[in-house]
């Protein structure tokens, strides 16, 4: 029963072939509980967000394994990771990533309407997830009228609308100005009480201070995995559905 | 439900991108109403020069000098029996005959006076076609009097100068319906002739040729005398018995012709058209006409198309982005091509018929003298290619795009 949220082993991802063959992640083993608040830190290029990218299964590793929930992610095909995708893991870029000129609901009501949620429930639980971020007022709102930090929480809400375990953000607040940071840095602190996992890519030590657990990396391996005493995750809040379930 | 969702992004996206959808439509409409207008015009024009040959009767055979012709050369060489090398009266005559040409019902022999000027009290015209003839030319060529009579052969043979004329040169001379003109005396380039009928409307042939009614008939030995010298004649109409009887007519005119001439059928120096070979010869001209025409709007189909192929990939990079981002939040490559195929199909199906619309209005209207007739098959063949050049370029990059993980698409530059 006690299958961790992310299991990888020995996983690579080179970039090209042959002279000019780029070693971005370069073997990493590393096992995510529930409930965990991870942050990712390192230099610019030492491997971070391609390492992000395998676990959100928008890309696929070189080499080895990548279990999410015990379900080994190398052996779906392309149909079953866009189900993970849209139901198991929640996405934050550091660019946002909205559609452009779609309001703020349409983009959040976005991922509900790949799980196939129709129209009234769709748009309640997009609107309650805006709520959620402090949007209420904005969600007829194209992404080129709301300011950064308001951008970022509409792909939060986007992440969060399916209510998915997990949550991944690359540098979510590198985009950001200090209060903006802080109301995102809030979000992911309430969700994480949820009991979401979380794994947040970051460059500033008071993000990382926030979290439970802090990988350091360099070269694309994983050089310090260091969990901070008295932050010790409480264990999931939510019963834990199996991951097998929805993809099957 | 998938589809259903599909079809709202799409609607969104069409309306999201307003530039991106009105040039593309406007690009599809410019193109395929031009192949439909174009074409039409063309067969507009072919149609009615068939309208006007129809109107010959399908027994009547025309006889003409043909140019250049071989046999006339090598006879004026040659020389001990000199004969003419143009049709003659004496050919015209010739062909009367029910020992030798008993398929041939009437003959008449056709001269033409060009650039004539009618003059009568004061008024004048420019007559458009001067004809001078036989008798039997007006039962030949179908032509009746509205008022007055016909000239007959006793007015040929005394080369009386007398004239039949049409309403168009009647009501330019004496006004009115043109009625008062018969008994008037007109000059004809300075020669009087009695106006003794006036000819029934023939009409302006589909509007848009030149006025049928704007002619004189005369006697041709008056003419002769008067306007054109004694040379040869333009050429002669010869009307067979019945029309079954039109090959053997054909066959005995050659003969006689032939004979008279001293020439082979490889040496002919002149030429014998049915209305079925003027017809073909006149069609294959207008289709010529209408294959240009056709041409020039595949050009415009084509321009058109490329315009609507560099809209929808100069949009590429912004879309794979935007298809980075869905597959990012869990789209499957099904929902992405459906919305991107919709979403071609509105902007192209839409453009494809606003054009057809656009074409069949625009070919309601009178294009340069022709009065445009619209071809079903250049409006299912312009929908057609435009539709399918929009959908191509909408839902070929879309669907590669689709295909490519997301942090690739993501990543698109
Ligand atoms: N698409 C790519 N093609 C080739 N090399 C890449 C690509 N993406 C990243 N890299 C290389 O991989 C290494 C790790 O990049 P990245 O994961 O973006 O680092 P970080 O997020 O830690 O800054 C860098 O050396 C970078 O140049
Ligand atoms: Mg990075």
């Amino acid at each position: 029963m006690n299958t961790p949220a992310l299991e990888l082993r020995g996983i690579t991802k080179v970039y090209g072939q042959g002279e000019t063959a780029v070693q971005a992640v370069a073997g990493v083993d590393l096992v995510v509980e529930h409930g965990e608040h991870v942050a990712v830190m390192g230099a610019s290029g030492s491997g971070k967000s391609t390492l992000m990218h395998v676990l959100g299964c928008l890309d696929t590793p070189t080499s080895g394994t990548y279990r999410l929930g015990g379900l080994d992610t190398g052996a779906l095909d392309d149909r079953r990771l866009a189900l993970l995708r849209n139901r198991r893991i929640g996405f934050v870029f550091q660019s946002f990533n909205l559609i452009p000129r779609t309001t703020a609901l349409a983009n959040v009501e976005l991922p509900l309407a790949y799980a196939g949620v129709r129209g009234k429930v769709r748009k309640e639980r997009a609107q309650a997830a805006l709520d959620r971020v402090g949007l209420a007022n904005r969600v007829d709102h194209l992404p080129s009228q709301l300011s950064g930090g308001q951008q970022q929480r509409v792909a939060i809400a986007r992440a969060i609308v399916t209510e998915p375990l997990l949550l991944l953000a690359d540098e979510p607040t590198g985009a950001l100005d200090s209060h903006s940071t802080e109301e995102v840095l809030q979000l992911f602190d309430q969700l994480n009480a949820e009991g979401r996992t979380i794994v947040v890519i970051t460059h500033e030590e008071e993000v990382a201070a926030r979290s439970g657990r802090v990988l350091r990396m360099f070269d694309g391996k994983v050089y310090q995995d260091e969990r901070r005493v008295g932050r010790a995750r409480t264990p999931a809040h939510r019963s834990q559905r199996d991951v097998g379930e929805v993809v099957r | 439900m998938r589809v259903w969702g599909s079809a709202v992004f799409a609607l969104r996206g069409v309306t999201a991108n307003t530039m991106r959808s009105v040039l593309t439509t406007l690009g599809i409409l410019i193109g395929v109403a031009a192949v439909i207008i174009l074409v039409a015009v063309g067969t507009g024009s072919s149609q009615a020069v068939k309208d006007s040959l129809s109107r010959l009767g399908s027994n009547t055979l025309t006889i003409r000098a043909s140019q250049g012709g071989t046999g006339g050369m090598a006879r004026t060489g040659g020389g001990s029996n000199t004969k003419q090398a143009q049709l003659t009266v004496e050919d015209a005559q010739a062909l009367i005959d029910a020992q030798e040409a008993p398929s041939v019902g009437r003959v008449a022999p056709v001269v033409t006076a060009s650039s004539v000027t009618a003059t009568a009290d004061g008024a004048s015209h420019s007559v458009g076609t001067f004809t001078g003839t036989t008798p039997s030319y007006l039962s030949l060529n179908d032509d009746t009097i509205r008022s007055g009579t016909a000239f007959v052969d006793a007015d040929y043979l005394a080369r009386r100068r007398v004239a039949l004329v049409g309403s168009t040169v009647a009501e330019d001379l004496v006004g009115g319906d043109g009625l008062s003109a018969v008994g008037k005396s007109v000059q004809f380039n300075g020669t009087t002739f009695k106006v003794i009928g006036i000819l029934t409307d023939k009409g302006s042939n589909s509007g848009n040729q030149s006025d049928q009614d704007d002619r004189v008939l005369a006697p041709l030995t008056a003419v002769q005398d008067t306007l054109t010298g004694y040379g040869s004649v333009s050429n002669i109409l010869v009307q067979a018995t019945s029309a079954e009887t039109v090959a053997a007519a054909e066959t005995e005119v050659s003969e006689i012709l032939d004979m008279r001439h001293e020439v082979t059928s490889d040496t002919a120096d002149y030429s014998i058209m049915n209305s079925e070979s003027i017809l073909s010869a006149a069609t294959s001209t207008s289709q010529t006409f209408t294959v240009l025409l056709g041409a020039v709007a595949a050009i415009s189909l084509l321009v058109g198309g490329i315009g609507v192929m560099n809209i929808m990939l100069v949009t590429v990079t912004e879309r794979t982005r935007e298809i980075g981002i869905r597959k990012a939040i869990g789209a499957q490559r099904s929902d992405i091509v459906g919305q991107f195929l919709i979403e071609a199909v509105l902007l192209s199906v839409f453009g494809g018929a606003m054009g057809v619309l656009v074409g069949i209005v625009g070919s309601r209207f009178t294009i340069v003298g022709v009065e445009p007739v619209v071809a079903p098959y250049s409006v299912v063949l312009a929908f057609g290619v435009s539709v399918a050049v929009g959908l191509f370029f909408g839902i070929y990059p879309a669907g590669r795009a689709a295909a490519l993980r997301p942090i690739d698409a993501l990543r698109y530059e």
